[in-house]
Parts: structure tokens; C-alpha cells; sequence
């Protein structure tokens, strides 16, 4: 089998030089747009995501000035914003159209395409020791199809009726009945059509990154010598291709039952004294639906996370990562039990208990594979010689967060205490920290440091540290004392709390957390100032492994050509994680076996 | 402005750390940010305490859960947060500090040191002994909240629609009438069958509903257009609304509102119902008020109001005759509306 591969690279390889001499001339179009050099795809994910994530950001910004200052206005506003921000103060209807379009965005736009959608298509095939994807085809695909959601979710944010706004999780009846929301009305069906093209993107990516990783290893790279962040980006894969297709029955389902007159999910309804002839669904049907895919969700938006915060914590203590194989493992269980959990969101829709029983076991189940990586995080640590850059910063703030985030999911599994604490504050401040925050680190991390090979410079440091700095702080002030309005029942996704006796205290804790919101939104903007500064002005790249890596991107040239690398494809003789290896700092995987070389 | 500055500055480092030498300059930064780690650590768990101090007060804890489920629950969270509290320090300070202690030193060479199994079944069977404690703890609350109510309890008719809440009494012959969502018509909001000869003694309620103290009360949970959720953070109770599909939670409150107000310190305490599932424009104002008082104040109240037919039926003017009302045929009364 390895030999087949060797001989599929080589013919690449033939192709490539070929190439090479006879046509030199890439168009600007074949080259930066529709292009398909897995590189260039990365990149191009990774900008949409940048700009997605701004203008999710910014819809953060605007729905914690209303949250902080309820009864402020902010003439500003309406000028920018006409009557959805009637006399300078944010509308309802528009708060709820930002909370729901800013957890879309965020979810799906940035943290699964802008992640998984970088990173895969960036990683896999230079730390595997390929030319390209499987199929370069089907990613130019992928990023399309992306691009097309992009647009259509752009463009609902336009109509007259504004943006779906029945929250990120699209509940029916809300989201099936243009009676129940203006939301509900034609931004709802755009928002079902992005998504579906966004579904499509990210199967056609899965299955590449799938098939690229299980047939296009270089010679000598077995699946046990995988860098962890091909192993994390596997089992993303797997998950999106599996748990996908789940939701897109359920949108198209929604889709019926909105525009067909179908009962999919509709039953018993009067509104705006309307009698509904809709019976016999079930809209608990749709939340089955949904979540099975929303919560492998979190893990595709988690592992990749995992997977580059344990490289770059191994690289940069100078030790090799601890466990490895207790590392493939444990993210091996979370893949599973992602799948096996998902009615610990459904808690208190009536759900049968003995039902839900199972749910409480299998999702605290979790908290193990989670306790083994955070441990053996810790013990990559112990006795290591840590060299401080940004990545490692951030790989080391995404562990902390990590580990405060999970924690709070202990409650949030067991559904005694989820009654109480069900969609309050509480499960705001865990999925922000251990899935929205923990991730954004876990990406920063991968940024800062492959960025030297993306764009053959560096980002400048100076910024990066204020950027790490101000975000770690910043976060933690924004939602550690979430925990507490949560603690006391404040529910989630209100406009105003002003009129209610139980949670009016936390007015000035509100005022507070959206202070500092805007603080770290700024801070952000910040980072894509240095990221597209250092593109054309960064400090150049002169070594070809800056890090002293171990991985197989490192052996390419400074600046990778299409094909990567401009001559045979290196063998692999061992794993990524050989940092002092008998006194030697780091070997690369490209080094065969030496003969005195100790076991381990 | 500031973004010039910072700017700025950024940019003048870059070339300070040429001009010193990268290598130099680079350990410099690397001083810094493993003091910054430390500080960090002793700051955010400071931090931590600080912000205990001045929430904890406005949690629910102090006042106590107003149920007694709930203080079971209460009881199971102090136990978890003091578990994962435990985990959280421990693994932040291991965190931290080895990232202090062990940051770059021109002396120091990396451990090699890959992999030890003991270490890793230690780590994998010991939180795994953890979780069963409080799972099997977990469930046993879960199956306690989620059983039948008793016999005794009051029932109580919920009904959540944009942007409100309905309650239903079954009144004297203690059995709810039938619903059926078509007749919801005009004055027959909540689309009772008048035909059914038990609706006729029910009592409906907007916003505002009243349960005597100490015995258990049993909510039948329905909802009109979209999901909705009865949420009870006074009693730790929450469940959903669901079009088509009847829910039910029990509980037994164990202090009035009047006690509640003594208890909690606030004179304007109220126990409040939170909607606390997205239903739309509306859902932040969706708020209902629940009154506990005492078995004669509850049995007082309760013979004061008149039942959902005769208000709907009858003109206030002609005086509210319940003979009258129940002698008109009640399909004739549903044909009508």
C-alpha cells in the first residue's frame, strides 16, 4: 500500500514539474480565485472567516450596548441603522435578529468553516506528505459552496423583515410560522437555503480531508506517526460527514412545513388568532433533528482546537506531547460519545427520565477523555524548557479555558441541575468559555503560529502579546460572572431585565460585561490589523523551520509551490513528537532511526 | 487614535529587537510573559474569590430553594461546585505554574518523557469515580423531579402563548374540561369544549397564579403557537411548553410570598415565571407572578373567582347566575362563538 503511494506522489510529483517548465503563467483568477491549491483554499477560508467573525463580533457589540445600557439611546445607532434602531435604541426584533445571526455566524461561519476549513486544508496535506487534497477539484468546490452560504446569510441580512432571529437553534414552531416573528418570514427561508449550501461545503471538504488522510500518507507515515492535528481534524471530518446530512433533513423538513403546508413539526396552533389545520408533528422532533447534529457540532468545532493547542504546546516545551496514543484515544471517545449525548439539550422538553437518565451517564461520560487530555496537557508541561511565543500563549490559555469551561459542563450534563440551570446565563457563560472562547484560542494559536508558512512572514509580536493578553483577561471578565446570573436564574436571550424583580440586580454587572466586551471586540480588531499588515509588510521568514518543529511542513521551502515540495516527497522513519530525544532538542520525521538510538 | 499609538509601538519594538539581537530579545519576552502567566494565575484566582464575594448574595443561595426539590438540588450543587472548585484550582495552579516555572532557561533541558501508563489509568479511573458519585446522585434527583406527583396535588392548568401565561383551575369537581384548539375563538381564549360538562366550574386566570403553601401543586403545561417554558428559579423548576404535546412538573412550595419577602430581604419579592425558551419579540416580557399564601388565603381567593363560563357567557349586567348559564345547552354556546 505505501508503495502505491509513493508511486501516486512521485507521478504528482512528474506531473508537477512538467508543469512547471512548460506553463509558468498562472492567471490571477486560477491563482487566487478559483484556484486549486489546497494552500490557497486555506487562505481563503480563513479570510471569509476573519471578515464573518468581525461582523459576528460587531453583532456582539451591538446587543451587550442594549443588554449593558437598556434605558441609554444612541442617536449614532439610528442613523446607521434606521428603524431598526427607532429614536437610538435597538429594537426587539433586531436584538433578537443579532443574538440569532451572531451565533449562526459564529458557529457555523467562523468557528467550522473559518477553523476546520483553514486548518484541514492547510494542514493535512503538508504535515501528511501530500501535493494536494484528494480531490483539489471537490475543495475548490467546498470553499464555493461556502461562499455561496456566505452570500445568501449575507444578503438575509438585507431584506425587509430582517434576518432569521428565532435564535441559532431555529426551533419550530418560531422559526416555521412567519406569524410568530418577523424573523420567521422570508430571512428564515434564506437562512435555511445558506445553510444548506453551507452543508454541502462542508460534506464535500469532509469527505476530502477523510480520504486524503486515509490514502494520501507519504511513505513511512502510518497512522500512529500522525502530528495530533491530523488526528483532530480526522475525526472532525468523520463527525461533519456523519452528523451533517442530519440537519439538512431537518432544514429541509422546516423548509416543507414553512412553504408546503406539511405538519412536520407543527400541531395545536393558534396564532394571531389563527387557527392552524396543522396537526399531528411534533416540534421536539425538529430539536432530535437538530441536535443531533448541534452537538458533534461543538466537537467539530472543539477538536481541531484540541489537536493544534497540543501540537504547539508539544513544539514549543521542547518535549514530545504526553500520551500520544491516550491523546488519539480520548479524542477517539469524545468522537463517539458526540454522537450519544444530544437529548442533554432536551432536558426539559418533557423528555421521557429514563430516556434522559441515559443521556446524564453517557454526557458525563465525556468528562473522562476531557480530564485524560487536560492531564496530559499538564504533564506535557512538567519539567518542559517553554519558549513563550504566541501561539504557545494561546495554546496555553486555550487549556485554561478548556478546563474552566469544561468543569461548568459537569452540571449542565446531570439534568437535575440542568432544570435549574437551562438556558440562563450559566450555559451561556459554559459554551462561550469551553466551546466559543476555548476554540477562538485554540485558532489564534494555529495562526500565529503557521502563519509563517502561510505567508513566508511573521506577525508582528508586540501586538500579538497585547492581543493574547487583553482576550485571556478580558474573556474571563466578560464570563465568569455569568456563572452567578445564571446561578440565580437569569434567563438567557432577554432584551431587557429592567422589569423583573428577580434579576434586576444584575444591571450593573451587565453594564460591566459589555464594557468589557467592547474592550476585547476592539482588541480583535487589533489582531486583523496585524494579519493583513504582516501579509505585505511582516518581518520575512529566513529559516525554514522557525520553530524547530518536528512535522513534515517544515521540510518544505520557505515559500511552498503548488505540490509543496519541489522534489521527492521525504520518507518518514518516526513520530512528531521526538523533542529531547536523547539530548537532541528536536528530529524531524524525516530522520531515519538512528543506530544508538534509545526505545521510549 | 490609541490604534496609531499601540501601532507605533508595536513597530518600534520589531526594530529594538533587531537592534539588540532577536535572541536577546526574544528571552526578554519570554521573562515577561512567564512573570505575566504567574501573575495572571494569582490575580485571576484572587479575582475568582472577589467576584464570589460580591455575587454570591445575589444568587438564589442565600435565600434558600422554596421547594423542597429544590433544596435538594441546591444541596447537589454546593457539592458539585465544591468537586469541580477543586479541580478548577488544583489543574489552573498546575497550569500556571508550570508554565512559570518551567519556562526557557539556557540551563535547563526539556524531560523526555513521552508517555507512563500508571500515570494515565490514575488520571483516567479517578475522575471517572467522581462522575459516578455525582451521576448516581444526579439521577436520583432527576427520577425524584420527574415521578408522578402525589395524589393530593393541586392541579393547575398551564398555558403559555405570545407573550403571556393562562392558568386554568379544575374547580369544585376537581377535573380539568376538554380542550380542542379549534374552538379558540373570541372570549374562549384558551379553546375550552364547553360541551364538556367538567369545564363548566373552571376558573381562568391571566399572569397571575395562586397555590397554598406546603402542599404539592401539579402544572399541565400547554402552549398556543410556539414553545415557551415554565420557569420556576425560585423553586429550581423549569419545563418546556410544547404545541401539541402536554407537559407536567410538580413541586411543593414551602414558603408564601410574604415569608419569601422576610427570608430574601427584599420587600418587593415576588415569585416570578420566566419564559425561558426563545419565542419570539416579546419573550423578555413574558413574565407571570406566582402568589404562595396560606391554605385559608389560597381557599379564600379561590371562592372569589367566577368560572371561565359564566364570565364569557353572561353579562356582567345580568349578574353572574350559574343556573342560568349551566340551563343554556353548551353546544349551542360553542355554535355561537
Amino acid at each position: 500500500m505505501s508503495s502505491e503511494i509513493n508511486l501516486h506522489g512521485a507521478d504528482v510529483h512528474a506531473a508537477h514539474d512538467a508543469h512547471d517548465e512548460h506553463h509558468h503563467h498562472e492567471t490571477f483568477i486560477s491563482k487566487y480565485v478559483f484556484s486549486m491549491d489546497h494552500k490557497m483554499i486555506s487562505k481563503q477560508f480563513l479570510i471569509t472567516g476573519i471578515i464573518w467573525a468581525m461582523i459576528g463580533g460587531l453583532f456582539s457589540v451591538l446587543f451587550r450596548l442594549q443588554l449593558g445600557y437598556p434605558n441609554s439611546t444612541f442617536p449614532i445607532l439610528e442613523d446607521l441603522l434606521g428603524h431598526w434602531a427607532k429614536g437610538g435604541k435597538i429594537q426587539p426584533e433586531f436584538y433578537y435578529a443579532l443574538v440569532t445571526m451572531h451565533g449562526t455566524i459564529l458557529v457555523f461561519f467562523v468557528l467550522t468553516a473559518g477553523l476546520s476549513g483553514t486548518f484541514a486544508n492547510f494542514l493535512i496535506p503538508l504535515q501528511i506528505g501530500a501535493r494536494d487534497m484528494a480531490s483539489p477539484m471537490l475543495n475548490m468546490l467546498s470553499y464555493w459552496f461556502f461562499f455561496l452560504a456566505s452570500i445568501i446569510m449575507f444578503s438575509s441580512l438585507f431584506v425587509q423583515t430582517g434576518p432569521a432571529a428565532g435564535g441559532w437553534t431555529i426551533y419550530p414552531p418560531l422559526s416555521a410560522l412567519g406569524d410568530a416573528s418577523q424573523g420567521s418570514k422570508i430571512g428564515m427561508d434564506l437562512w435555511l437555503l445558506s445553510m444548506a449550501m453551507f452543508i454541502v461545503s462542508s460534506l464535500l471538504g469532509g469527505l476530502n480531508y477523510i480520504s486524503t488522510i486515509l490514502n494520501l500518507r507519504t511513505k513511512g507515515m502510518s497512522m500512529t506517526r500522525m502530528p495530533l492535528t491530523i488526528w483532530a481534524l480526522f475525526f472532525t471530518a468523520v463527525l461533519g460527514v456523519l452528523s451533517f446530512p442530519v440537519l439538512l433533513s431537518g432544514a429541509i423538513l422546516l423548509l416543507f412545513d414553512r412553504n408546503l403546508g406539511t405538519s412536520f413539526f407543527l400541531s395545536d396552533i393558534v396564532i394571531n388568532g389563527k387557527i392552524l389545520p396543522n396537526e399531528g408533528g411534533s416540534p421536539i422532533l425538529f430539536q432530535h433533528l437538530f441536535w443531533f447534529l448541534g452537538h458533534p457540532e461543538v466537537y467539530i468545532i472543539l477538536l481541531p482546537a484540541m489537536g493544534m493547542s497540543s501540537e504547539i504546546l508539544s513544539v514549543n516545551s521542547r518535549k514530545p506531547i504526553f500520551g500520544y496514543m491516550a491523546m488519539v484515544g480520548s479524542l477517539f471517545a469524545i468522537a463517539i460519545l458526540a454522537f450519544l449525548v444530544w437529548a442533554h439539550h432536551m432536558f426539559v422538553t418533557g423528555l421521557n427520565p429514563f430516556l434522559g437518565a441515559f443521556f446524564v451517564l453517557l454526557t458525563l461520560l465525556i468528562a473522562v477523555p476531557s480530564a485524560i487530555k487536560v492531564f496530559n496537557w499538564l504533564t506535557t508541561l512538567w519539567r518542559a524548557n517553554i519558549r513563550f511565543t504566541p501561539a504557545m500563549l494561546f495554546a496555553i490559555g486555550f487549556v485554561s479555558l478548556f478546563i474552566s469551561g469544561g468543569l461548568t459542563g459537569i452540571f449542565l450534563g446531570n439534568s437535575a441541575l440542568d432544570i435549574h440551570l437551562h438556558d440562563t446565563y450559566f450555559v451561556v457563560a459554559h459554551f462561550h468559555i469551553v466551546m466559543g472562547v476555548a476554540s477562538f484560542f485554540g485558532m489564534f494559536a494555529g495562526i500565529y503560529h503557521w502563519y509563517p508558512k502561510m505567508y513566508s512572514r511573521y506577525l508582528n509580536n508586540t501586538l500579538a502579546y497585547i492581543h493574547f493578553w487583553v482576550t485571556i483577561v478580558g474573556a474571563y471578565l466578560i464570563f465568569w460572572p455569568m456563572h452567578y446570573e445564571g446561578l440565580a436564574g437569569m434567563p438567557r436571550r432577554y432584551y431587557d431585565y429592567s422589569a423583573w424583580e428577580s434579576f434586576k440586580m444584575f444591571a450593573g454587572l451587565n453594564q460591566f460585561i459589555s464594557f468589557v466586551a467592547i474592550v476585547v471586540f476592539v482588541t480583535q480588531l487589533l489582531f486583523v490589523f496585524n494579519f493583513f499588515y504582516s501579509i505585505f509588510k511582516g518581518r520575512k521568514v529566513r529559516t525554514t523551520n522557525p520553530w524547530g518543529a518536528n512535522t513534515l511542513e517544515w521540510t518544505t521551502p520557505i515559500t511552498p509551490g503548488h505540490g509543496n515540495w519541489p522534489g521527492e516527497i521525504p520518507e518518514v522513519f518516526r513520530g512528531a513528537y521526538d523533542y529531547g530525544k536523547d539530548g537532541r532538542e528536536f528530529i524531524l520525521q524525516t530522520e531515519p532511526i538512528g543506530p544508538n538510538e534509545s526505545d521510549h | 487614535m490609541i490604534f496609531i499609538v499601540i501601532f507605533q509601538i508595536a513597530k518600534a519594538s520589531e526594530y529594538v529587537s533587531v537592534l539588540k539581537g532577536e535572541d536577546k530579545a526574544r528571552k526578554q519576552n519570554n521573562k515577561i510573559n512567564a512573570f505575566l502567566l504567574i501573575a495572571f494565575l494569582v490575580f485571576g484566582l484572587i479575582g475568582v474569590w472577589w467576584c464570589n464575594d460580591m455575587f454570591y448574595g445575589k444568587t438564589l443561595f442565600p435565600q434558600g430553594a422554596a421547594s423542597e426539590m429544590g433544596q435538594k438540588i441546591d444541596l447537589m450543587l454546593y457539592i458539585t461546585i465544591g468537586v469541580t472548585g477543586v479541580v478548577f484550582v488544583v489543574t489552573q495552579v498546575l497550569l500556571f505554574w508550570f508554565a512559570f516555572k518551567y519556562q526557557e532557561r539556557d540551563d535547563n533541558k526539556a524531560f523526555y518523557f513521552p508517555h507512563n501508563t500508571k500515570l494515565e489509568l490514575l488520571w483516567t479511573t479517578v475522575p471517572a469515580i467522581f462522575l459516578t458519585v455525582l451521576v448516581v446522585f444526579g439521577l436520583k434527583y432527576w427520577f425524584k423531579m420527574t415521578s408522578d406527583a402525589p395524589k393530593n396535588a393541586i392541579v393547575i392548568e398551564v398555558t403559555g402563548h405570545q407573550f403571556g401565561w393562562e392558568f386554568r383551575y379544575p374547580g369544585p369537581d376537581g377535573i380539568l374540561g376538554k380542550k380542542d384548539y379549534k374552538l379558540t375563538k373570541g372570549a374562549n381564549s384558551l379553546g375550552v369544549d364547553f360541551s364538556d360538562p367538567a369545564s363548566l366550574d373552571d376558573i381562568h386566570v391571566s399572569t397571575t397564579v395562586h397555590v397554598p403553601v406546603g402542599k404539592p401543586v401539579k402544572f399541565v403545561i400547554n402552549s398556543q403557537d410556539v414553545i415557551h417554558d415554565v420557569g420556576l428559579s425560585h423553586f429550581r423548576m423549569k419545563m418546556d411548553a410544547v404545541p401539541g404535546i402536554p407537559t407536567t412538573m410538580w413541586f411543593t412550595p414551602l414558603y408564601t410570598t410574604e415569608e419569601m419577602k422576610v427570608r430574601s430581604g427584599d420587600p418587593n419579592f415576588v415569585y416570578e415565571i420566566s419564559c425561558d425558551q426563545m419565542c419570539g419579540n416579546g419573550h423578555f416580557s413574558m413574565r407571570g407572578v406566582i402568589i404562595v399564601e396560606s391554605d385559608s388565603d389560597y381557599k379564600k381567593w379561590l371562592s372569589t373567582q367566577k368560572s371561565e363560563y359564566s364570565t364569557i357567557f353572561q353579562t356582567p349586567a345580568s349578574g353572574a347566575d350559574s343556573t342560568k348559564a349551566t340551563a343554556t345547552p353548551p353546544v349551542a354556546m360553542n355554535d355561537k362563538k
